[in-house]
């Protein structure tokens, strides 16, 4: 019988309400009294020196307040990068400056030049096209390696070259795996292209500034997955603003996907700006704008080798990519490809000997950083794309050859710095044998078959290390936070729970999920509990929301608080039911007296702590609030096995996905349908990589998909009906709920399956095709055919 | 979008003489010209929209011939052109429902959008494209991407579609827009069959007579082995090159022919 209600039940998401009647509180549906708007000019070039900007007919037009450029933002800070990564010789990466306006040269189509404030948007608008630029273009560079040649034209003319750090993981193991690589019976290499993404949120980024010269307070309203990270780098690092005079409110958040963790230029400008004019200035982004500033995903141009002995055990894998990070580091960008990357490069698989190369490159293109999956999508699809060659090229079973390799005892230390504490691969792969019907495969291939159709299978399995991390760890890596969560559980005098948490939900469904925890541990109705969340002012700090870390991060510190709530309402209980704390019981909402019928319910208590008449003040406060922070002892390790069926269109190259099936390990669950959501998005992001989007600039760094006529986004007809399960449970080991966090595998568990399937398809066919480079577009698929 | 005035007439007079004034523009269904206008692109002084005129509406089919007016929204076609059906799916398959419920087939065959959908149709039926002031042969409206036999603040009435024997529209979308990527129409009349391509050309709709010729001869796909448009002068962008393109040209063709029967 599936739960009515507490860990493990599926309640409707009570959120959805306001979504979807419209009554949603998003940023753009905040005006505050006098408030101005900002238009910024952006750069139309990828590459230039500023010789001019000349706002003085622009000052002149009707309701201008104020026009910047670069140089009211001299003596300002510049937008920090919150890691550091030191390179395979025990150097710093190179790290330039990252102003909020630009100073001197544009290094992007999209950077800002100059902001206009005026009383309209469209006056605004109207008075940045008065402004006269005088900016000599320069040569762009925006294929990475040849940034990195000798000559190439220098993103920041400061730094030494375009390469931001040569990073060597792990450098100690190099020379071992060279030669494993040499005595090998088997290498299989693969050459390929991580594609370049744009995160696409359906709520384009949002910003207010607001300043209070009666308080001197400054708040910041914006579409942020992690407000008091934004404090404290805006605060702290661009604008000298201590945290007890500034506020950061993310209200509804309408997607982020990773590109809302990052602290953008124009938040500090409205930031700025509401201070220097005593005015709200509010700024929205248009669609255009999301497409040429918000940090784009992905961007790997990777060579990995795997070599196998003559029992095709894996033996060691070299990998070597160069990941762009765009014209400036966006706030976690060198992360991702080492930290994110380099760490998962064992994947699901006993490999004794790994060496992982990443050469992080400058290039005149938006900034790249952290989307859905981070790094670990990346490596996923590396590993399992060069597997699924190798079974080809040995002539074996790509399931057979990925289960002989399997680990299979846990806690399981890679050569990769990680250790997984649990797992179970083969069963997952057993389940997902079942729930995708492999064995049916023949039958449905030639029913393709007999329509003119080529039918492909595609397995992919993925580990994933989220519920980001423990704080010393990550510091040893270069972070320079820490990435604990926090909870405070207020309870009120009457029994109902307020929980303030420093995740933040932007579609997750937190204000479901987390009250069904506590209603599980007190016994109470999910109703009693609300979430709040959001806002620096009513929060703990906290590291917000990413890396599928709520539940597994936020939550534990929410079991904290609450385990603290219960430890002392139980002293309350102890009191009022005249026995000893040792004896009293919690259940379904009620203290009880073991071995007796004496009870007194949690609503009674909690009138007690705050109407302490009868109360062991001389033992206890009164009151019932807790706090808790938790940092993790260990990175959890969901993981699971993906099958995807596609048709390919022999006539015309076009894939279609026939069915998709997921058995994922999440460890315990906490709400079964919304994790079905989760997965459901994640495999429709990862579908969207696999064949239709595509961030393209050309070699001037224009971008050429700067919209959706030219970007092609998953829509409901090109994604199937999924399968999906996640029955196959080994709970985390290090955690209190056992959960392991599901917001990012359907992302990085996807793109393989779609691919190694179209390369199976057109095997089928007698195409000697070995791979096609994402997304597998009909155009690609078709010149791979007649290649 | 910069500040324009807007005018609402009842009748074409009425919006012919609005069209008089300097740098004003016809709105039709506004799905091209207000995004054009939000990214301030153009900057009409004056937009005279066409919806209010009755005389723009309607499906009517009559003596062998589908007369649509210019202001009918894709939206009515697919659901009223049951005449002429492989017209109306052509309709019902234009961009999403809110879409179709605004876009008018004169404002999409007046803008000529090298991978619109309707030009094609009306240049595979052979159709006539009525103005305010003269009748233009489909063959010689259409010239070139973005460009028509229009001249200045002439608007266009109604489209005259003989209804033929046997058609279909088949339509390889570009995975972004869901424009025609390559899009065929293929049309059967008792004097012969016109083949119209879009999506596909630099030079915008054209119609591919040597397909014609082999299916006047035999109206099967088979009629079409061995044929190939040159790939030189197709489109060539992120979506595919010119080679891919020439090569959908062929594959569409059949399979319009073989849908058509
Ligand atoms: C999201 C989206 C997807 C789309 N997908 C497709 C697609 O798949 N296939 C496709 O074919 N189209 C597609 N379109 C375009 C759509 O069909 C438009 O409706 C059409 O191109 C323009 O028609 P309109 O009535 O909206 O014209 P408007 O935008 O109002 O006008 C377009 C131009 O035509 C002129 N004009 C309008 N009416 C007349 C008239 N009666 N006489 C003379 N000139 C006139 C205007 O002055 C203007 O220059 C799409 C549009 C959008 C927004």
């Amino acid at each position: 019988m599936p739960k009515d209600h507490g860990i493990g039940a599926s309640p409707k998401r009570r959120e959805d309400l306001r979504f979807l009647t419209g009554a949603g509180n998003y940023t753009d549906d905040i005006n505050l009294n006098g408030q101005a708007y900002v238009h910024f000019l952006r750069s139309d070039v990828a590459h230039g020196k500023i010789n001019k900007v000349d706002t003085s007919d622009a000052e002149k037009m009707p309701g201008v307040l104020r026009i910047f450029t670069g140089a009211d933002f001299e003596g300002v800070g510049g937008l920090p990068c919150g890691w550091q990564v030191t390179d395979r010789f025990g150097q710093p990466m190179q790290e330039p400056a990252h102003p909020v306006l630009a100073q001197g040269k544009v290094r992007h189509v999209g950077d800002p030049i100059a902001a206009v404030v005026a009383e309209t948007p469209e006056q605004a608008r109207d008075a940045a096209e008065a402004i006269v630029l005088d900016i000599e273009e320069l040569p762009a560079v925006v294929d990475m390696k040849a940034a990195l040649e000798d000559g190439a034209p220098k993103v920041h003319d400061d730094l030494t070259s375009n390469l931001c750090y040569d990073w060597g993981f792990v450098e100690e193991n190099r020379e071992a795996v060279d030669e494993a690589i040499k005595n090998a019976a088997h290498v299989t290499t693969l050459e390929l292209v991580n594609n370049r993404l744009v995160a696409n949120p359906m709520e384009p980024r949002v910003a207010i500034g607001d300043y209070n010269p009666a308080t001197d307070e400054s708040t910041l309203y914006t579409t942020s997955q992690n407000p008091h990270v934004i404090r404290l780098l805006m605060g702290a690092f661009v604008l000298g603003i201590p945290e007890h005079k500034l506020r950061v409110v993310a209200p509804d958040v309408g997607g982020g996907f990773g590109s809302k963790i990052f602290h953008y230029a124009e938040e500090a400008f409205c930031t700025f700006a509401a201070k220097q004019l005593k005015r709200p200035v509010k700024w929205t982004a248009t669609r255009s704008e999301a497409f040429m500033t918000d940090a784009h995903g992905r961007d790997h141009v990777t060579k990995i080798e795997l070599a196998l002995d003559a029992d095709h055990n894996f033996t060691a894998i070299r990998t070597e990519t160069h990941a762009n990070m765009g014209a400036y580091l966006s706030t976690f960008a060198p992360s991702v490809p080492t930290w994110l990357h380099g760490t998962l490069m064992a994947g699901n698989y006993r490999t004794p000997l790994i060496y992982v190369n990443v050469k992080a490159v400058f290039t005149n293109t938006v900034p790249v950083d952290a989307y859905r999956g981070a790094g670990r999508p990346e490596a996923t699809f590396q590993l399992e794309r060069v597997i699924d060659k190798a079974a080809r090229e040995l002539g074996v079973d790509p399931i057979e050859l990925r289960r002989k390799n399997f680990i299979t005892e846990f806690p399981y230390a890679t050569p990769v710095a990680v250790e997984y504490d649990t797992g179970n691969y083969h069963a997952t792969m057993d389940k997902l044998i079942e729930i995708a019907d492999i064995a049916g495969f023949p039958a449905r291939r030639a029913e393709s078959e007999k329509r003119g159709k080529l039918r492909g299978l595609g397995i992919n399995c993925y580990i994933e290390a989220c519920g980001i991390a423990p704080s010393n760890l990550v510091g040893q890596l270069g972070a320079r936070a820490g990435l604990y969560e926090s909870a405070t559980v207020r309870v009120n005098a009457t029994g109902g729970i307020v929980v303030m948490t420093g995740s933040h939900s932007h579609g997750q469904g937190h204000e479901t999920s987390f009250p069904q925890v506590i209603a599980e541990m007190i016994g109470i109705d999910e109703s009693m509990v609300e979430i709040v969340h959001g806002d620096t002012a009513n929060t703990p700090m906290g590291m917000g929301t990413y890396g599928s870390r709520s539940i597994a991060v936020g939550g534990s510190a929410m079991v904290r608080a609450t385990e603290k709530i219960i430890n002392k309402a139980k002293k309350i209980a102890a009191h009022l039911l005249e026995a000893s704390e040792a004896d009293i019981e919690l259940k379904d909402g009620q203290f009880s007296v073991a071995g007796t019928d004496k009870s007194v319910a949690w609503g009674d208590v909690c009138l007690a702590a705050y109407v302490p008449h009868n109360y062991p003040l001389e033992d206890i406060e009164p009151g019932l609030e807790e706090t808790a922070f938790y940092d993790p002892a260990n990175f959890t390790y969901p993981s699971g096995a993906y099958a995807c069926e596609v048709e390919v269109d022999p006539d015309t190259g076009k894939v279609t996905i026939e069915s998709f099936a997921a058995a994922d390990d999440f460890g315990n669950i906490i709400n079964p349908m919304i994790v079905d959501g989760q997965v459901h998005g994640g495999i429709g992001q990862g579908i969207g990589q696999a064949l239709l989007e595509n961030c393209v600039y050309d070699e001037n760094g224009q971008l050429l998909s700067a919209s959706y006529m030219d970007y092609a986004m998953p829509r409901a007809d090109d994604v199937p009906f999924y399968k999906v399960d996640h029955s196959c449970q080994t709970p985390c080991t290090h955690n209190p709920l056992g959960v392991k966090g599901c917001g990012e595998a359907g992302a990085i568990g996807s793109p393989p399956a779609v691919v190694n399937a179209v390369i199976d398809a057109l095997q089928s066919g007698g195409y000697k095709v070995d791979h096609i480079d994402m997304p597998v577009s009909p155009a690609r698929v078709w010149a791979a055919m007649h290649g | 979008m910069y500040n324009f005035e807007f005018v609402k007439p009842k009748t074409l007079e009425e919006a012919v003489a609005a069209l008089s004034a300097e740098e004003a523009q016809v709105l039709g269904g506004g799905q091209t010209l207000i995004p054009t206008l939000k990214q301030r692109l153009a900057a009409p002084a004056k937009l005279v929209s066409l919806s209010g005129i009755e005389a723009l509406q309607g499906v009517r089919a009559d003596g062998g011939v589908l007369t649509v007016g210019a202001g009918t929204t894709h939206a009515t076609v697919a659901a009223e052109a049951g005449a002429y059906p492989a017209l109306a799916a052509l309709a019902g398959n234009i961009a999403d429902p809110a879409v179709r419920n605004r876009g008018t087939l004169g404002g999409s065959i007046a803008n000529n959008d090298p991978a619109a959908d309707y030009p094609a149709a009306v240049l595979a039926s052979g159709a006539t494209v009525v103005t305010i002031a003269r009748e233009i042969a489909a063959d010689d409206f259409f010239q070139g991407m973005f460009t028509t036999a229009l001249n200045d603040g002439e608007i266009i009435t109604a489209v005259k579609f003989p209804i033929p024997e046997a058609a279909s529209y088949q339509k390889f979308e570009q995975p972004a827009s869901r424009f025609a990527l390559v899009g065929v129409f293929v049309a059967k009349y008792a004097d012969g069959v016109r083949v119209a391509v879009t999506g596909a050309s630099e030079d915008g709709v054209f119609r591919w007579s040597e397909a014609e010729a082999a299916l006047a001869a035999n109206f099967a796909p088979e009629a079409l082995e061995g044929l190939a448009v040159p790939a030189e002068g197709m489109i060539a962008d992120l979506h595919g090159s010119k080679a891919y393109r020439a090569h959908l040209v062929g594959v569409m063709t059949k399979r319009a022919v073989a849908a058509a029967g």
